[in-house]
């Protein structure tokens, strides 16, 4: 090799000696999709309808955005509790989600405007966790638990049964924007198998008619499905067990 | 050593009112911290603790005492987390002991912090526990009132502080140091270790995390002894262990155990056996993250860290699924992998890339349009996941998926050749 020279600078001449690679299959071929032309078209036209991104939105000044009293006192009394304000992110986006049914990017600028940081930042974050809502939802959010052991009890039903109590063809929220029905993982109940998560309140073992019934407990604003809520339930063990105490 | 249940943390579990200070102190809570701190020095409380052997009860089993011995000594913020992001399906246990009875685990948090010298303690509670939040909120208040939390604990001079942090769904955080990064404020990504949290965690101070249950038998070692907890279970899995077991069995729960009965007896006589009509046909023997079990593999054996280690799968945080003759394995392989792809973080390749396509080839042989080489792929993607991640999140899928491929390869085979019928789990 000469001196000074890399060696992937010097020519590989037994690279040109190898025999010719075998063509790709065509890109069709291969995946064996065929792209209709009026799809392309609707993803062209999508993407030149794209704003452009631009600069990330700075730190917002504090006397610029108007931020409610309550929220930003909510806020400020979560970053008091962390030796450092970044800590107060998930809290603050969860008051900005209580606040407004959704983390709104009105809200999300309020938070960030309170808490010294940029919008983009908070967003990175919310994008992160399932339970924040990144679009607006229906008023009441039912998350069905579709993890093994509901699976096994029959969660895919459950969940089509909501969705259908809720006028759904499948997991969205509804017409009236009344309901949110969701597919969950694990919610950490399966001893309530087949479970859901209503309001983030916790109701098992539920069945077809209980979702009929908790759609239209929640469309009248009446208590929801009092007989099945996880708070009321004693602990599974039988009354033979031995209690200890040193 | 009694096959049934012997209840230690759940002592009074269904005590109207237990979740309040009043009815926790009525029936003798909150005696240890006095013992702790005013009859002990932080390095008796930790020596107790490492004597009694009690092992981590959130999935590792790793010694308590010892972990909290790693933190250095001396004048500095110290921290200490309380693991209550419990999202591992099959298990529901930290639920049940925070929502009955909270005050155990915040006595347990102030002896592990008087043990390990913190002064700053978290308890990251997922945010799908609203209500166990709540509840959590109130108890924190009430401890703050009574004294026992603040800048003076008990007059000692020491300063315990503690704040309830929601996270806000994401698997994930339930590891540890994705746990530190989502309680910092950043989206929940495992960090590289080393360094390891013990010498530097949150905000790069020295931090010991400890799960739940594990927290909630410190006030009953630190009353009781070393010597009495070690009266329970067996010589490598000391103390009662609460079990959560659910599928298909007819009582699903949470049952306190001594560590070491047999495991029939847990799922049998407990929980109540298979459904009418059913047998068993295989079980998580420790949440879905754990190589599945066939009935002959486990039914005999104790049910202990060590028994379950050496027949071939582990005891993780102590949550049995059991599913029965009805399930499809390859479906069920499916439910399990699609859960572990849902929730990887994406940071690291294997994980990211091996959960993707391990959802994408199961799908392939249920609608019957796989080729028998998609099963040595599928085998092998679980073996190139293993020890190749930050953390074990890719590890959870391939194990159990990787067992089910090992024990039930004639049903994956009559996937391929005919796909399943009628499956049940597309739809989800």
């Amino acid at each position: 090799m000469p001196k000074g020279k890399r060696p992937w600078t010097v020519d590989p001449g037994h690279i040109h000696d190898a025999p010719e690679p075998t063509p790709m299959p065509d890109e069709q071929e291969r995946v064996g999709v065929e792209i209709p032309p009026e799809e392309i078209e609707v993803l062209q036209a999508a993407e030149e309808e794209r704003e452009p991104h631009g600069e990330p939105a700075p730190v917002p000044e504090p006397a610029e955005v108007e931020v409610p009293k309550e929220l930003a006192d909510r806020i400020r009394r979560a970053m008091s509790r962390y030796p450092r304000k970044r800590s107060a992110a998930i809290p603050a986006l969860w008051a900005v989600q209580r606040r407004y049914g959704w983390c709104t990017p009105e809200g999300i600028t309020q938070a960030a405007a309170v808490m010294g940081v940029t919008p983009g930042y908070l967003e990175s974050v919310a994008s992160f966790y399932d339970l924040f809502r990144l679009e607006p939802e229906g008023e009441h959010q039912v998350l069905v638990c579709t993890n093994i052991s509901c699976w096994l009890r029959g969660a895919d039903e459950l969940l089509s049964s909501f969705c259908e109590a809720a006028g759904l063809d499948g997991p969205g929220s509804s017409r009236d924007g009344k309901m949110f029905v969701r597919g969950f993982e694990c919610l950490g109940a399966c001893d309530l198998a087949p479970m859901a998560s209503i309001d983030e309140r916790y109701y098992g073992p539920l069945t077809e008619e209980d979702a009929r019934a908790a759609a239209e407990q929640l469309r009248s604003g009446s208590e929801v499905l009092p007989d099945k809520r996880l708070e009321d339930r004693k602990v599974a063990g039988g009354p033979d067990a031995k209690e200890v105490k040193g | 050593m009694a096959d049934g249940e012997t209840r230690l943390l759940f002592r009074n579990i269904d005590e109207p009112g237990l979740a309040s200070i009043d009815t926790y102190r009525k029936l003798g809570g909150y005696t240890a911290i006095r013992k702790a701190f005013e009859q002990m020095t932080p390095e008796e409380v930790l020596k107790q603790l490492e004597d009694s052997g009690l092992r981590g009860r959130g999935g590792a089993g790793f010694s308590m005492g010892k972990k909290a011995s790693f933190l250095p000594r001396g004048a500095m913020d110290k921290y200490l987390c309380c693991n209550a992001d419990e999202s591992e399906p099959g298990a529901f246990k930290d639920r049940e002991l925070i929502q009955k009875n909270p005050h155990q685990l915040i006595e347990g948090i102030i002896i592990a912090a008087r043990a390990a010298g913190a002064n700053r303690c978290f308890i990251y509670i997922r945010g799908e526990y609203d209500l166990q939040g709540d509840i959590l909120d109130t108890a924190v208040d009430e401890a703050y009132e009574a004294g026992f939390l603040g800048e003076d604990v008990l007059g000692s001079g020491e300063q315990v502080e503690l704040v309830v942090h929601r996270g806000a769904g994401a698997y994930i955080c339930g590891e540890e140091t994705a746990l530190l990064d989502s309680l910092e404020g950043k989206r929940g990504n495992p960090r590289l270790k080393p360094p390891f949290p013990a010498v530097q965690g949150l905000y790069d101070g020295p931090t010991l995390i400890n799960n739940v249950e594990t927290l909630s038998n410190a006030p009953h070692i630190v009353a009781s002894g070393a010597d009495w907890f070690k009266s329970f279970g067996t010589e490598q899995s000391p103390g009662t262990k609460v079990t959560s077991v659910s599928g298909d069995v007819k009582r699903p729960g949470n049952y306190e155990i001594e560590l070491g009965i047999p495991t029939r007896a847990l799922i049998e006589d407990l929980a109540g056996g298979p459904l009418e009509g059913r047998e068993i046909k295989g079980i998580f023997p420790g949440g879905s993250s754990s190589p599945v079990l066939l009935p002959e593999e486990c039914l005999d054996t104790p049910y202990s860290f060590e028994a379950m280690a050496d027949a071939g799968s582990m005891l993780g945080s102590g949550s049995i699924i059991v599913f029965d003759d009805t399930t499809n394995v390859v479906e069920l392989a499916l439910r399990t992998a699609r859960f572990y792809h849902h929730e990887s973080c994406g940071k690291c390749t294997p994980c990211r890339e091996g959960t993707n396509w391990t959802v994408k080839m199961l799908e392939r042989m249920i609608r019957g349009e796989a080729t028998p080489i998609d099963l040595e792929t599928t085998a092998s993607v679980q073996t190139n996941i293993i020890g190749n991640c930050l953390c074990v999140l890719g590890d959870s899928m391939a194990m159990p998926v990787g067992s089910m491929v090992k024990k039930f390869r004639n049903e994956f085979m009559d996937a391929i050749e005919h796909g399943v019928q009628e499956p049940k789990v597309l739809a989800a």
